[in-house]
Formats: structure tokens, sequence, C-alpha cells
């Protein structure tokens, strides 16, 4: 894929991420700073690659690793965290 | 290249889930499937990326990503709604130290001079140090020494000249070695600049953070040209900034204020000898019982001492015993990450619709009997109206003062973390009620 087409991408993305921030509810505003914390997790896919095409158990590898770790750590912890915010918005909602 | 193709499209998906969660946070009631959404669009990826990859490695991986799930979840689940400001800064730090972990892997794995890895270090070093920084704030607010705040201004400017000079080495002669030097730099630059920030800023500071951990999952994904990450990380990016822009513009400040400024004129502005009145928990019941309306405004206090139960039982009891009005005021700002109070008010299950923003209950002071503040200084502050000298002067605050009587609850007689004296307390109709708002407000219960 050529670099001009993933930059148009990430452009896109830009304007859309600006466009949804934009109309989020100030009573949402944690809850949605826990759920972007937890997707930005998604490097976990950058980890997984890196240490799987590793050479055998070598520094890539252990560092690798590492990342899938810590990666995995923000993602399963940001989504319980906004999980468990989010319940407390919705039981108000239902009474 | 069928493989290929497929993949591809399941990453796609897999952003479109990603962007259909953060849209689903705009309201309440869409919210709950907006983390589902979130979650969905993670398994997908992940599963998806397992299955293709070699499997050569897989035990370590199992392992890693396991062990860290389950560490993740016991945590998540174990810790106190009141300390959620830290976790979430801890979690983004992690986000932001796994890029820079990633990409300092790809470089030692052989993978040359690349922009996007020298980006992804970059925003992700700033990323982890700073929310490191930021979680020991909130933990331990004492435990950085004065005399390196003092020294900020020569860390960040030294750290971020560093940063400048190793990207331009590596740009020029190729060299991991400057990309760890370069790693390091990052981190110190991360660790200059969140340091001095003030309490009051973390709002911004948390959500600036943020964005930087997301930009820095974008840059990795330029790295490896996947579509997922770039399109996630630059939502994630990009709403970090928009939240920060409306904190900035809640408190009339710029970014460049929230890292650079502050604190300087602290000693000069606390001294004063005015007298401040002080009250006591039954006088507050006294008057709490015979108004019409009570307005309670939290602010960290609130979170520190866990009080948001307290102050609902409170409220019940006005309502129904005596047939007051209650309503709670949220300042944008209030708390230390942004919607704070909200996600505090909602767990004592406070009604949604008791809870006003600052637009939205100004006028009601006016009419206001009682006006109970509950651990917050600033947002009230009415120099930010009045006095052009003081630091906060421009930044809409709550009109607190125009309530009949003002109650405030504080831990001692100190200025808030702009350093600003707070005009209020020396106020003809302020009383002031010392001790921790949790206890006060339940004393206050007791004498009801």
């Amino acid at each position: 894929m050529t670099t001009l087409f993933l930059i148009s991408i990430f452009v896109l993305s830009c304007l859309i991420g600006i466009l949804i921030a934009k109309d989020v509810t100030p009573a949402l505003h944690s809850p949605l700073m826990s759920v972007s914390n937890a997707i930005s997790g998604i490097v976990i896919i950058g980890a997984l690659s890196s240490a799987a095409y590793a050479n055998g158990f070598n520094t890539q590898e252990i560092i690798s690793l590492f990342g899938v770790f810590f990666a995995s750590l923000n993602i399963f912890g940001g989504f319980v965290i906004s999980w468990r915010m989010l319940r407390l918005f919705k039981k108000r909602k239902e009474k | 290249m069928i493989a290929h193709n497929l993949l591809y499209i399941i990453y796609f998906i897999s952003a479109l889930l990603f962007i259909g969660a953060t849209q689903g946070l705009a309201t309440p009631k869409t919210a709950l499937r907006g983390n589902n959404f979130g979650i969905s669009g993670m398994v997908l990826a992940v599963f998806a990326t397992l299955l293709v990859l070699p499997t050569r490695n897989d035990l370590g991986i199992l392992l890693f990503g396991l062990l860290a799930a389950l560490v993740g979840v016991f945590w998540a689940n174990k810790v106190q709604i009141t300390k959620l400001a830290q976790m979430i800064a801890l979690l983004n730090g992690f986000g932001g130290l796994s890029s820079v972990l990633v990409a300092l892997a790809q470089l030692v794995g052989g993978k040359g001079y690349s922009f996007d890895l020298a980006l992804g270090i970059t925003a992700g070093g700033i990323a982890f140090s700073g929310s490191m920084v930021a979680y020991v704030k909130f933990q331990a607010p004492n435990f950085l020494p004065d005399q390196f705040v003092k020294l900020r201004h020569f860390i960040t400017i030294l750290s971020f000249a560093a940063t400048i000079f190793f990207w331009a080495l590596f740009a020029v002669y190729h060299q991991t070695n400057a990309l760890l030097m370069l790693s390091a730099a990052s981190l110190v630059f991360g660790f200059g600049l969140t340091f001095g920030v003030g309490g009051a800023d973390m709002p911004i500071v948390i959500s600036l953070l943020n964005s930087c951990s997301g930009f820095a999952a974008s840059a990795i994904g330029f790295s490896f040209s996947n579509i997922v990450l770039i399109i996630t990380g630059a939502i994630v990016g990009t709403s970090g900034l928009v939240l920060s822009h409306k904190m900035t513009k809640a408190m009339n400040k710029s970014v460049s204020q929230v890292f650079f400024g502050g604190g300087q004129n602290k000693q000069k502005l606390a001294q004063t000898n005015q007298i401040a009145k002080v009250s006591s928990p039954a006088d507050a019941a006294f008057l709490m019982q015979n108004a019409n309306l009570v307005i309670i405004v939290p602010g960290y206090g609130m979170a520190v001492s866990g009080a948001q139960h307290a102050l609902k039982t409170l409220a019940g009891i006005l309502e129904n015993k005596y047939h007051v009005r209650v309503k709670f005021a949220i300042h944008p700002v209030a708390g230390r990450m942004p919607g704070h109070m909200n996600v505090l008010l909602a767990e004592a299950k406070i009604d949604y619709d008791k809870v006003f923003l600052l637009d939205d209950i100004n006028p009601d002071f006016e009419t206001a009997d009682v006006a109970y503040v509950v651990g917050a200084n600033d947002i009230t502050n009415p120099a930010a109206k009045t006095d052009p000298s003081s630091p906060l002067f421009g930044m809409p605050v709550l009109d607190v003062f125009k309530a009949k009587t003002v109650f405030f609850v504080k831990r001692s007689s100190g200025t808030g973390y702009s350093g600003a004296q707070n005009p209020l307390f020396f106020a003809e109709n302020t009383m002031m009620l010392y001790g921790d708002a949790k206890k006060v407000t339940e004393e206050i219960i007791a004498d009801l």
C-alpha cells in the first residue's frame, strides 16, 4: 500500500474522530476517555506481529512480548473500567 | 493473496466497530453498546491477526497476553470508583509504553530508519512518562519534591532539544543507538511537561496524554501498513484533542499556560489578613432544612473523601422530610479528569435530572438559599469575573456567591491549585466548615 493512501486514510479518520468527539455529552467525557484509552490498546496487533516474526527467542521477541503484555493490560483493564463506569449511568436511566 | 485481502477486510470491519464504539458514547442510551462494539472490534482484530501469523512463538504470546488479561481484569474490577482517574492514567501509560516497545523491537529486529517508528517512540514515550507522573501525583501529591518543580522548565527545554537532536541524528545516520537515546529523551520530555502541572489542570493533561498514545498507535500502524492501527489511533488521538480543547475552553486557558504557567505567584497571593467565618454542621443543617432551594457544588474534595453517597443521603432527607429542592451543579473541569463528577454522582445513583451543568445552573444561584460547596474552590472563585489580576481571570465559574448563604467544606484554609485567594471565603454570607467532606456531610445528616 502506498504511503499516500495510508496518509489519506489517516486524515479522514482524524476528521471522523473530531466530528464524533465534538458531540459527546459532558456527562460521558470520562467514559469516552476510558473507552478510547482501551481501544488504543489496538497497538497489540503490532506487538503480536513483531513477536511472531522474530527469529527465535531473541531480543526482538522479548521486547515484543512485553509490548504484548502492556497492550493487553491496557485493553482488558480499559474495557472493564469503562464497563463499570457505563453500568452506573445505565442503572440510573432505568429508574 | 486471498488471505491477505480477507485480513484487510476484517481489519476494516474492526476499525468500523471502533468508530461505532466512539460514536455510541455520545449519549448515555447508546454508551454501553458502544463499549461492546469496542470489545468486538478488538476481539475480531486480535483473532484475525493470531490466525494469519506464523506459529513460531505462540506459547510466549499466549502466556504474556493472558497473564496481562488476568491482571487487568482483576485489577480494574477491584479499584474503587473514586480512584478511576489514576487507574485510567496508568492504563494509558501502558498503552504508550507498548508503542515504544513495538517500535524498539522493530529496530532491534533489523528494520532500518523510518519516520513512523521515531514518531511512535516519541508520542508513546511522552504518553508513558507523562501518565506515570499523573499517576504519582494522584496517589501521593507530595511525593515529588519542590526543588524539581523549580527545575522543570529547564528539564523540559533540555529534553525537548535532545528529542529534536536525536531525531535528526537518527534521520541522518540511521543508527539504532540514536533511537534508544530518542526514547530516553522522549521519556524525560514527557516527565518535564507534566511535572509542574497543577491539579486543576489535570483534566486537560490526562486527555492530551490519551491523545498522545492514540497517535503513537497510529504511527506504529504506518510502519506496519496496518489500517486498523492507523484509523483507531487517529480517532483516539483526535478525540483526546477535542476533549482537551473543550477543557481549555472551560478554563479559559491555553495549552501552553497549562504546561508552562501557574505556580509562580502562589506565595504572593496566598497571604491575606481577612478572616473567614467558621460555622458548624448544626448551623448548616438548620439553614438547609428551612431552605427552598439548596445547590450542592462538588469538587475534587468529594472524590478524595468519597462523599458522594453521603450527599445522596443528604439530598434525600432534605427533599423527602423537609420538601427542599436540591440541585447539583457541575463545572466542566471539576475533579481531575473530564466528566469526573458525573461519574461519581452516577455511582451514588443521584438522579440525572438533578444534575446541572455550568450554564444551566448559574441563573439558579440567585434564588438559592444555600449553596453547599463540597471540596471545590477555584471553580467558584468570583475573582475570575471581577479581578483582572487574578490568575483565574476570564475562567467561567459557578456563581456560588449569589446564593443567600454559602457553606464551604474544606480540609484547610489554603488556596486552590491555581494559588489564587478565593474572596468568597471572606464574604459576608459565607460560612466555612473545616474537615473531611464525607465526615462533615455525615455530621449535617445527623443534625437533620
